[in-house]
């Protein structure tokens, strides 16, 4: 197959970037798009063009590190990462637009290459879960129902790719604080925390500079873990209960 | 970066912190939002009057204006709701704007309908509209003899409110200013009624797709109710 990539070419997070028009040539039909992209690049390096900067690592779609937003959608068409994505979802002689995610707290390195530390954070704000330390316990120790099990399960799903944030029009980070807020908060073992982690980590999320839902539920449709944007329903309930609580003086 | 337990914390009050978070912004915006549902829904209920004939309208006019010093109050509490609900959208829009200060090239309004993402024009055009509604019904300023009709009710006369409606709805430009007015509050209120249970967090998965049916059906229908009453002077049935 052949396509005619425009990708965005920028040499530093200060310098300014344009696009760039690359022919992929003989590309298999099950290559991924990270494949695809190496062959342009051996075919770059060949010419003595400096290969196209892009993110990747696992490869098979469980970190969350491959950020490229492929013809305006963070991860291209369908459900799934970037890695997960085949050339055979592209039309032969297909233009295809690279650009890296978008979004004032994520930014760019370099070409594709986009900062996401700011997740990290989000993270740590959030703090530990108390949890035995020592020999794993018993199998079935601590009870916890299928349905919640199941709601924390499909919360734990997110892989924090940050393709939320950069589908989002307002640059908003919500549906991946809610899915941690969520799973984090359901469990026993993160409970006791809950309402201090939630107030914490979208504390942590604002201050990041990440913008406000508007309900566009854009970050519902490419998040490649499927997580659903209710989840930011209930992350808005768990914060302004949390609020009041800390309000009245309850010990969080 | 890990903040110590609220019970040693320093600094705003939580409240205040809240107020100022991404979701308290929110919630305020969906509050105030709730309020002027329930305040667009009443005023349509008061408008079907004048389906009851003459009487009925000025007379429901009559026991509005009878509530004095309480009809301020109300009157006030709406401009002040009005005034929060613009202000916190702002608020908001100003950070939103600042954090996705580069827009794809390559663009794709993914599953954003044009209800959403022109929330703030609709909002900001239905602004203008309640002007010009105030301007046409209430200070009668765009046809100042709308203020000389007068008829009695039980004996005493009072303003002529349903003459006034009938003759405002009679010139055709005005009448299609105000269903384009109405059409634009539709498209705000099809997508922020729904909006407004998930930002207050009472949705979840499995009710989530009703809810929005339920509300942008909700908002239709007030949009037929609204657009009823010109279109019933436009075409004779109410005289």
């Amino acid at each position: 197959m052949k396509f005619y990539l425009e990708v965005w070419r920028q040499k530093g997070p200060e310098s300014g970037g344009k696009l760039e028009q690359y022919e992929a040539n003989d590309i298999p039909a099950e290559a991924s798009f990270l494949e695809m992209l190496d062959i342009v690049n051996e075919d770059l390096t060949a010419k003595g063009i400096e290969p196209i900067q892009f993110d990747s690592d696992c490869r098979e779609g469980i970190c969350g590190n491959c950020s490229l937003t492929i013809n305006g959608i963070p991860h291209g068409p369908g459900r799934g990462t970037t890695c997960q994505l085949y050339m055979r979802k592209f039309r032969d002689g297909q233009i295809i637009t690279i650009e890296p995610f978008r979004a004032d707290s994520f930014p760019v390195e370099r070409d594709l290459v986009v900062n996401r530390e700011a997740y990290d954070r989000i993270m740590q704000a959030g703090g530990f879960i108390t949890e035995r330390a020592g020999s794993a316990p018993d199998a079935n120790s601590v009870p916890i129902p299928k349905v919640v099990a199941d709601v924390a399960m499909d919360a734990a799903a997110c892989i924090g790719c940050g393709a939320c944030a950069a589908a989002c029009p307002n640059g908003s980070a919500m549906l991946f604080v809610s899915a941690k807020v969520t799973h984090l908060g359901l469990l026993p073992q993160g409970k006791p925390e809950n309402h201090r982690r939630v107030l914490n980590m979208v504390r942590q999320m604002d201050q990041e500079g990440f913008g406000n839902c508007s309900n566009y539920y854009a970050c519902e449709a490419v998040c490649p873990a499927g997580i659903p944007a209710s989840f930011i329903a209930r992350m808005n309930r768990e914060f302004s209960f949390a609020s009041l609580k800390e309000s009245v003086g309850v010990p969080l | 970066m890990i903040s110590a337990p609220s019970t040693t914390r320093r600094g705003p009050h939580p409240l205040l912190l809240w107020l100022l978070s991404s979701i308290g912004k929110k919630t305020i915006v969906a509050l105030t939002g709730i309020a002027l549902v329930l305040f667009v829904t009443g005023h349509l209920f008061g408008n079907f009057t004048l389906f009851l004939g003459p009487d009925w309208l000025n007379s429901y006019a009559l026991h509005l204006q009878g509530l004095g010093p309480l009809l301020w109050v109300i009157r006030l509490g709406l401009l002040g709701v009005v005034g929060l609900h613009i202000l916190f959208t702002m608020l908001l829009w100003k950070e939103n704007q600042a954090a996705r200060p580069k827009k794809y090239i390559a663009s794709d309004p993914i599953q954003t309908t044009v209800f959403a993402r022109t929330m703030r024009l609709s909002g900001l055009c239905v602004l203008a509209f309640i002007v010009f509604h105030l301007a046409h019904f209430t200070l009668c300023v765009v046809d100042p003899s709308f203020k000389n009709l007068h008829t009695t009710l039980d004996g005493q006369p009072v303003h002529d409110v349903y003459r006034m409606v009938v003759l405002g709805f009679s010139n055709v430009p005005v009448s299609l200013l105000y269903i384009g007015g109405l059409f634009l509050l539709t498209l705000h209120l099809s997508h922020g009624i729904g909006s407004l249970f998930q930002t207050l967090g009472i949705t979840n998965r499995s009710t989530r797709p009703t809810i929005e049916l339920v509300t942008k059906a909700y908002a239709w229908l007030l949009f037929l109710g609204y657009i009823s009453i010109p279109i019933s002077v436009l075409t004779g049935i109410v005289k």
